[in-house]
């Protein structure tokens, strides 16, 4: 069995978030970048649980990045999967990603594709459902549990405020979130190991870019809080009614 | 040219999610000078034909039982050929569970450019620019869209309502769905309860409450208040809480017209998922507690103490014994 692991980067979860070159440029400065926790302690960590569970399953990640990636991409090797393929292109339109994964992806001929749920920076959740498309196979999105009999897997997904169990046959498109497996820390072994690991980089095949993005925005700071007494939640209450009108 | 609208629905009822995508594409439609359709697939118990008031002309139903369990594939083909069969060039969804599951194919299918996560109708004085949340909350994007059809997958809780006049036509889908590649083998919803995604106002509890038997006091506050709830990552990890409970960067986003959360100190992955909030209220009894920066109003104070008082403060507004 072969697996496809769709990887990216994104700024830590604690960065700070600051525009430059009149608001169109994400201030990088300083940034410690991270692999798409989603990416990486889901979609990731779950193809390699695959891989101990059969050995003979082959992951292979995948991310399309510029030469920044490979630190980014050297790490989840560090944790796990055979090669990686870097696709050097940037892009932040979702199309044009999903159409250089695709392309892989056909030469490949994957079994199983997995996403994270989305990144952490452009919130898109758009890669695995056009990959999926792209490739005409079944797509199972948000995933909590990943379970694989055979040629079928059995994948719950989260609905609003409930949840279901889907059953499709392999090839099939997942995008993981949290439930699906754990984190994992990459031990020495494996980050010795990772170095050698093969790293493909790949010129982009032609794609169509459908969107850009023309600026960016901070929201307004908040006023402040306002603070009211502990003895006296009734005036928090009447506060909400009658200044907030929230209900 | 018109805007196509896709209906989400669960257990036979239109989920409200849509009914915002629904008001918000009648305004796209207003804005381009066109009119705004409407796409179900499966089977509701609404009287279709109603929701003209929400600014909609006609309604495209597939009516078939099959379709009500989703299958991305066959949902996408359904849409993404009655958008070219009426001329749509501005589609609309809700950026739900389901939404997020079928909108990105769609994109693909009419090559259309995608932006999911909207927040404000399109900008079209320069183009067409829609303005959608990035970095999880912590600033917003302005996306422009270049393609001659276009994707907006709308934030749930980001666009009110707006109810009018009017009755929509209903038009039977002249298509034969392709079999389902996802079979839907079992289904369970929380009943009775507002799901967190679509909820209003939301009262969450973290690891302050030091265990699941305290939880009586949030769920009798979110009862009078008419809330869903919610908590931190943390407690549902101890599994004192259900997983589709956590919000926060890791669970699921929100953006309630009020949040209360109490005994969270307001970790910045926490914030993450809740920072789109309109009204943010903080109980927590130490004032250093880093949630009490993004919040609008405050009680540093024992919960034990406080939230029994707001219950009772709560009654006493809505006249309930």
């Amino acid at each position: 069995m072969k697996i496809l692991v769709c990887i990216s980067k994104t700024p830590d979860t604690t960065a700070k978030i600051a525009f430059t070159q009149n608001n169109t440029k994400f201030a990088s400065d300083g940034v410690q970048w991270i692999i798409n926790p989603y990416d990486e302690w889901y979609a990731l960590v779950r193809a390699i649980e695959l891989k101990e569970k059969d050995p003979s399953t082959a992951v292979h990640l995948i991310t399309v990045g510029g030469a920044d990636m490979e630190p980014i991409i050297r790490k989840a090797l560090a944790i796990g999967g055979d090669e990686a393929i870097r696709v050097n292109a940037e892009s932040h339109d979702p199309f044009y990603i999903a159409s250089q994964i695709a392309a892989i992806a056909r030469q490949g001929t994957y079994d199983l594709i997995f996403t994270g749920k989305e990144t952490i920076d452009y919130n898109g959740s758009a890669i695995g459902g056009m990959v999926a498309e792209l490739l005409d196979l079944p797509y199972i999105s948000l995933a909590t549990k990943f379970d694989l009999n055979g040629t079928t897997a059995t994948v719950i997904r989260e609905t609003e405020g409930g949840e279901e169990t889907d059953e499709a046959s392999l090839p099939l498109v997942v995008s993981c979130q949290k439930g699906v497996a754990e984190q994992r820390i990459p031990n020495m072994k494996g980050i010795m190991g990772a170095r050698t690991k093969p790293l493909k980089v790949v010129e982009p095949a032609a794609a169509e870019t459908l969107t850009s993005i023309v600026s960016f925005e901070l929201p307004p700071a908040k006023a402040g809080v306002q603070l009211v007494a502990a003895d006296n939640p009734a005036e928090l209450i009447r506060l909400l009614h009658e200044e907030a009108r929230v209900f | 040219m018109s805007v196509l609208i896709f209906i989400d629905h669960s257990e036979g009822q239109i989920k409200k999610a849509s009914l915002e995508a629904l008001s918000y594409g009648a305004a796209v439609a207003a804005q381009l000078g066109t009119t705004a359709e409407g796409i179900i697939l499966g089977t509701v118990n609404t009287d279709l034909a109603t929701l003209g008031k929400y600014g909609i002309k006609k309604i495209h139903q597939a009516a078939d039982k099959a379709l009500d369990a989703l299958d991305a594939q066959v949902y996408a083909k359904l849409i993404a050929d009655t958008a070219t069969q009426s001329g749509a060039t501005v589609l609309v969804f809700s950026n739900n569970f389901n939404g997020k599951a079928v909108a990105p194919r769609v994109a693909v299918r009419l090559k259309a450019g995608l932006v999911t996560g909207a927040v404000a109708l399109p900008d079209t004085s320069n183009g067409f620019v829609v303005k959608k949340n990035v970095f999880s909350g912590k600033a917003f994007g302005h996306i422009g869209l270049t393609s001659p059809v276009k994707v907006i997958s709308l934030n749930p809780n980001s666009y009110a309502i707006k109810e009018g006049e009017g009755a929509a036509e209903i038009v039977t889908l002249s298509v034969t769905p392709p079999a389902a590649k996802v079979k839907v083998t079992a289904a369970t919803q929380a009943t009775g309860e507002v799901p967190l995604t679509e909820a209003e106002l939301v009262v969450s509890g973290g690891r302050g409450l030091k265990g699941p038997e305290n939880w009586g006091m949030i769920e009798e506050l979110a009862k009078v208040l008419g809330a869903a709830t919610a908590c931190s990552r943390p407690v549902a990890d101890a599994h004192w809480r259900p997983h589709h409970e956590h919000v926060g960067q890791t669970g699921i986003a929100i953006a309630p017209n009020l949040y209360i959360a109490i005994g969270i100190s307001g970790a910045i992955q926490h914030l993450a998922g809740v920072n789109r909030s309109k009204v943010i209220v903080v109980i927590n009894k130490d004032p250093e507690a880093p949630f009490f920066k993004a919040a609008d109003y405050g009680i540093v104070g024992d919960a034990f103490e406080v939230v029994p008082k707001m219950i009772e403060a709560v009654k006493k507004l809505k006249g309930i014994a």
